[in-house]
């Protein structure tokens, strides 16, 4: 084998600890012994691969999912997809699911009592073209409430699965809105030490992105982590 | 430039709806030469009680050792159909199933063959960011001088092999807390 650079570490602060007291599902799934560190090998600096053919090329829009169209605030959702050392990652795998417009999952554990959405499901994939880019079309999740504390509310997000170049850079994710007023109460946004961290899981309202007659867009730019700079010995 | 890895966020609940497109616990067809294996188990949370709605993601290389990825220069052959992974849930009862086949061993860091192994990532509700394990294969001769589970305490290494049982399956679980908390990796992430 060639000698190969591991992933670097992420910077202090800026991803969560499995236990985190304030999100009360933690507290009998996070593991309570220390986590074995181990070196990169062979396992971990590769991964499943993907390419455009992976996904459905219709699959990158929620809102012409069924025979109407879903209701709520049609809205573009896209970015790209880089690592740590700013390069744009190609034929990553996206995938996306989301609350409808009133905040209901079509799941069937979610008895949220808000009307499902006949023309919605919330899901979508695609796969980052050459530049790390992707775009997806699909209508503004509604904010929900949950069970973790006392009227307890998510606010307004969008799930991100991303795989990336290895099985070290997998990562999920969450995407939250501009100016939501439920963002400083919500436990899994505010996991992070680092605040900055924690501000680029908002979304950046973006006429670039804005369809002009159409619809809004929120530019959602995405680091997976991204290779050390020294060789490990292989 | 330098940028900063963003920061994971759980599953959450409702990850079926957006992650059971690609879900495979078939990571073999018939047609894929090697060793096959079932693997069956439950993951339990610190109470011990069955985790519903937890997903596991599995990697592995073929029955040569070389894994489907570019990265991977060994001058091994790769098997038609075959890519290594995997994405199983778990069921109402928290139990999950997969098939496949045994992997050849693969290199380890320092010259060291590494034993033939999974690696998996374990994501649920109430993890922030996935938990990293390995699944090792009983009864097998190359565990004794595996580089990775040799850095693991000799008393935990049993939590990552998993115990061939008596319907021809192998099953292995995934524990969250307690004594018998499965092994999970410290990748940095």
């Amino acid at each position: 084998m060639k000698p190969f650079t591991g992933y670097r570490s992420p910077y202090p602060g800026t991803q969560p600890n499995h236990l985190h007291p304030p999100y009360a599902s933690s507290a009998k799934r996070a593991p309570t012994r220390p986590l074995v560190q181990i070196p990169y090998t062979l396992s971990e600096i590769t991964g499943p691969s993907f390419e455009p053919e992976s996904v459905s090329p219709a699959a990158y829009d929620l809102t012409r999912q069924h025979d109407g169209e879903p209701l709520g605030e049609r809205i573009v959702v896209g970015g790209r997809v880089l690592d740590e050392n700013s390069r744009p990652l190609a034929n990553t795998l996206v995938e996306i699911w989301q609350a409808n417009a009133a905040g209901r999952y079509r799941h069937e554990v979610d008895q949220h009592d808000a009307p499902l959405d006949p023309n919605f499901t919330g899901c979508g994939q695609v796969v980052t073209d050459a530049d790390g880019r992707y775009r997806f079309v699909t209508i503004r999740p509604g904010e929900y409430p949950w069970h973790n504390h006392y009227n307890a509310w998510r606010p307004a997000h969008i799930h991100f699965s991303l795989f990336g170049p290895a099985f070290a850079t997998r990562l999920v994710t969450q995407m939250f809105f501009p100016g939501d007023p439920l963002l400083p109460f919500d436990p899994i946004f505010n996991c992070t030490a680092d605040e900055k961290a924690r501000n680029r899981l908002i979304s950046i309202f973006d006429w670039e992105t804005t369809v002009p007659r159409q619809a809004l867009g929120y530019r959602f730019d995405i680091v997976l982590r991204g290779r050390d700079a020294t060789p490990m010995e292989e | 430039m330098s940028l900063q890895a963003t920061t994971s966020q759980t599953v959450g609940p409702y990850f079926k709806i957006g992650l059971e497109w690609l879900n495979r616990s078939t990571l073999a067809a018939e047609s894929v030469a090697g060793e096959r294996v079932t693997i069956r188990g439950r993951v339990l949370d610190g109470d011990g009680a069955p985790v519903p709605d937890a997903l596991l993601e599995i990697w592995q290389a073929n029955r040569h050792g070389k894994y489907a990825h570019p990265e991977d220069s060994q001058d091994k052959p790769l098997e038609a159909g075959f890519t290594g992974f995997g994405r199983v849930p778990t069921n109402n009862a928290g139990c999950f199933q997969f098939v496949t086949i045994k992997p050849g061993p693969v290199p380890g860091p320092n010259g060291r063959e590494q034993a033939p192994h999974l690696v998996i990532s374990v994501l649920m509700r109430g993890l922030l960011k996935r938990l990293v394990t390995r699944l090792y294969f009983p009864n097998d001769e190359p565990n004794g001088s595996d580089p990775i589970l040799n850095l693991v305490d000799a008393e935990r290494r049993s939590t990552l092999i998993a115990n061939a049982a008596s319907g021809g399956h192998l099953e292995w679980n995934v524990v969250l807390q307690g004594t018998h908390e499965t092994v999970f990796f410290d990748l940095g992430l």
